[in-house]
């Protein structure tokens, strides 16, 4: 009995790691054939002379920056000050940090779209900078179901109570205690936060498309449209990507300090 | 934004008496501008939606759109988009199920259960465009498996009727991300299966069978249903995987919509509320019953 679950577990488990690592090789495979009868890197070298490679990626990737930053201006603060004084509002806040979850971001971006037009009260979508602005914005929305949760996981392991009331003792102001307490205690977590952030808003299409940015994502499904095997070629970049940010979140986690509850 | 984040926090400042004497006000300071990029940015933008598909363009309310909804079109839409988001939900969650088990159950050795647990979530996060250059990569008229299997076993599966950018096609793309979306949700609950309970039915003597029907099925159940219908959301609100795969040419709701955005195909602004809202609402029922059931789910993760 055991020796047969046993068989059927490495069934299942050879069978289901082919379907993930198959596409995975034969996308490489494709990405190497550019050049006739000989494999090379000469997609991969096509794609890293293409300024409009350079000039969209460098754009997701500042947009990623004000994205994490925006989230952990936003989450951290909030968290805090849910975890100290207002444990109340802790399911209204984290229903409200799901809600990306529930409502696709294409219809987030619609919303956007009817509701900041030129001619609204709030007029982000009349200027390229305004746009660019929202879709910060808009990334940040959907990335905070999991900013909230990394960050909350992360003041969850420690003391927020005693190191806040042992930072105003020695006189320091809100400002102080969370930029030099609490956002230090917590950065494992934080920057496990802005890693997913990250791997997320990269190559993110549906909001850059329908806002008109010329981000990653959109230059992406362009490139499809027009190309053979430089597709492949960022296929396998866009996942080592992913994969890089989850490296580190990993490499990260056994930093982090564990949870004074559970005793490990 | 981001300034007024911290000047409203610092402006909480004052020290500890002050708070204590001044509650109430001082409190709220501190999450204000959280709920307010919250109603600015999340929750008025749906909301105006919602509201804008229930009125005409002179701004009456109607329920003109959302009857229009059922335009042969727009239900055909719905209609294909739940039959993909239900078949890969399905087919994600049974083999998900079966992966989770095999890594935490079946004896396999420990370094590979957190190898995929850690593929998983690089994979449940491969989304969109680049998945689905892989997947044409692969099995595209041209992909190299497609390749391999006419020249190597004489398989053309495209004269067999198979094509990536088909319903079958797309789901099996979709899988790339269900299935390891399913491992990671559920292996904490194939965790909570407590070896006891395997010793206590074979004490009694029950059956390998009889364990996994009256013990293993019953506790995973409400976990099992409460994630395939978060996997059903997960594909029903997808994007970009179906545009890059198929084009504007597939007839799904995010495919409809997102041509309706672009330049109001339907010819209604109205009628393209509607369409996000009824998303909405089946995204929103989804998600309703993966918190019911992981409710229910919870009494056996303790």
């Amino acid at each position: 009995m055991k020796q047969g679950s046993r068989f059927w577990a490495w069934l299942v488990f050879g069978v289901g790691t082919a379907y993930f690592v198959l596409p995975l090789l034969a996308t490489f495979e494709f990405s190497l054939r550019k050049r006739r009868g000989e494999y090379s890197f000469d997609a991969y070298r096509s794609l890293f002379e293409d300024p409009n490679f350079q000039t969209t990626f460098t754009y997701s990737v500042v947009v990623a920056v004000f994205t994490i930053l925006l989230g952990v201006l936003l989450v951290v603060p909030t968290a805090y000050w849910i975890r100290l004084r207002l444990p109340n509002l802790r399911p209204l806040v984290e229903f409200i940090t799901l809600l990306p979850l529930v409502i696709p971001a294409i219809v987030i971006v619609f919303g956007y779209i009817r509701m900041f037009g030129s001619n609204s009260t709030l007029p982000f979508l009349a200027t390229a900078r305004g746009t660019d602005v929202l879709l910060v914005i808009g990334y940040a929305v959907l990335a905070l179901p999991y900013m909230y949760r990394a960050v909350d996981t992360g003041l969850r392991t420690i003391d927020v109570r005693t190191l806040t009331e042992a930072a105003q003792i020695l006189g320091a102001g809100w400002t102080t205690i969370i930029a030099r307490i609490i956002l230090p205690n917590v950065l494992i977590a934080v920057l496990s936060g802005a890693f997913l952030s990250f791997a997320i808003v990269i190559g993110e299409f549906t909001m850059a498309s329908l806002l008109n940015r010329p981000a990653f994502g959109p230059y992406l499904q362009n490139i499809g449209a027009n190309s053979a095997y430089e597709p492949s070629a960022l296929a396998i970049i866009s996942f080592a990507i992913t994969w890089g940010c989850m490296s580190l979140i990993q490499i990260l986690s056994r930093f982090a300090p564990k949870s004074a509850n559970r005793p490990n | 934004m981001a300034d007024s984040t911290m000047s409203q926090t610092a402006s909480v400042s004052p020290g500890a008496p002050e708070i204590s004497r001044l509650r109430l006000p001082l409190h709220w300071l501190g999450v204000t501008p959280f709920f307010i990029f919250a109603l600015l940015f999340l929750i008025l933008p749906t909301v105006g939606l919602i509201a804008g598909a229930f009125k005409n363009a002179a701004g009456d309310y109607t329920l003109d759109n959302i009857i229009a909804l059922s335009q042969p079109k727009l239900a055909a839409a719905y209609w294909v988009s739940i039959q993909i988001s239900f078949v890969s939900a399905i087919l994600g969650a049974l083999i998900g199920l079966a992966m989770a088990v095999a890594v935490v159950r079946g004896g396999l050795p420990s370094w590979l259960r957190s190898a995929t647990l850690t593929f998983s979530g690089v994979a449940s996060n491969f989304a969109g465009v680049p998945l689905a250059f892989s997947f044409i990569a692969t099995l595209g008229r041209l992909g190299v498996a497609t390749i391999l299997l006419r020249d190597i076993f004489g398989i053309n599966i495209y004269s067999l009727g198979f094509s990536i950018f088909s319903f079958w096609g797309l789901i099996l793309t979709y899988l790339y991300f269900q299935i390891p979306l399913m491992i990671v949700i559920i292996t904490p609950a194939v965790d909570g299966l407590k070896k006891e309970w395997g010793e206590a039915a074979a004490t009694l003597g029950a059956s390998n069978w009889q364990y996994w029907r009256m013990v293993v099925i019953p506790v995973l159940w409400p976990s099992f249903l409460g994630t395939t219908v978060l996997l059903f959301a997960n594909a029903f609100g997808a994007v970009a995987t179906a545009y890059a795969l198929t084009g504007p040419s597939l007839n799904i709701v995010p495919i409809q919509l997102f041509a309706q955005i672009r330049g109001d195909v339907l010819y209604n602004p109205n009628l393209g509320y509607a369409l996000a809202f009824g998303m909405i609402v089946i995204t929103g029922l989804a998600n309703l019953f993966y918190i019911l059931f992981q409710r229910r789910a919870e009494r056996w993760l303790k």
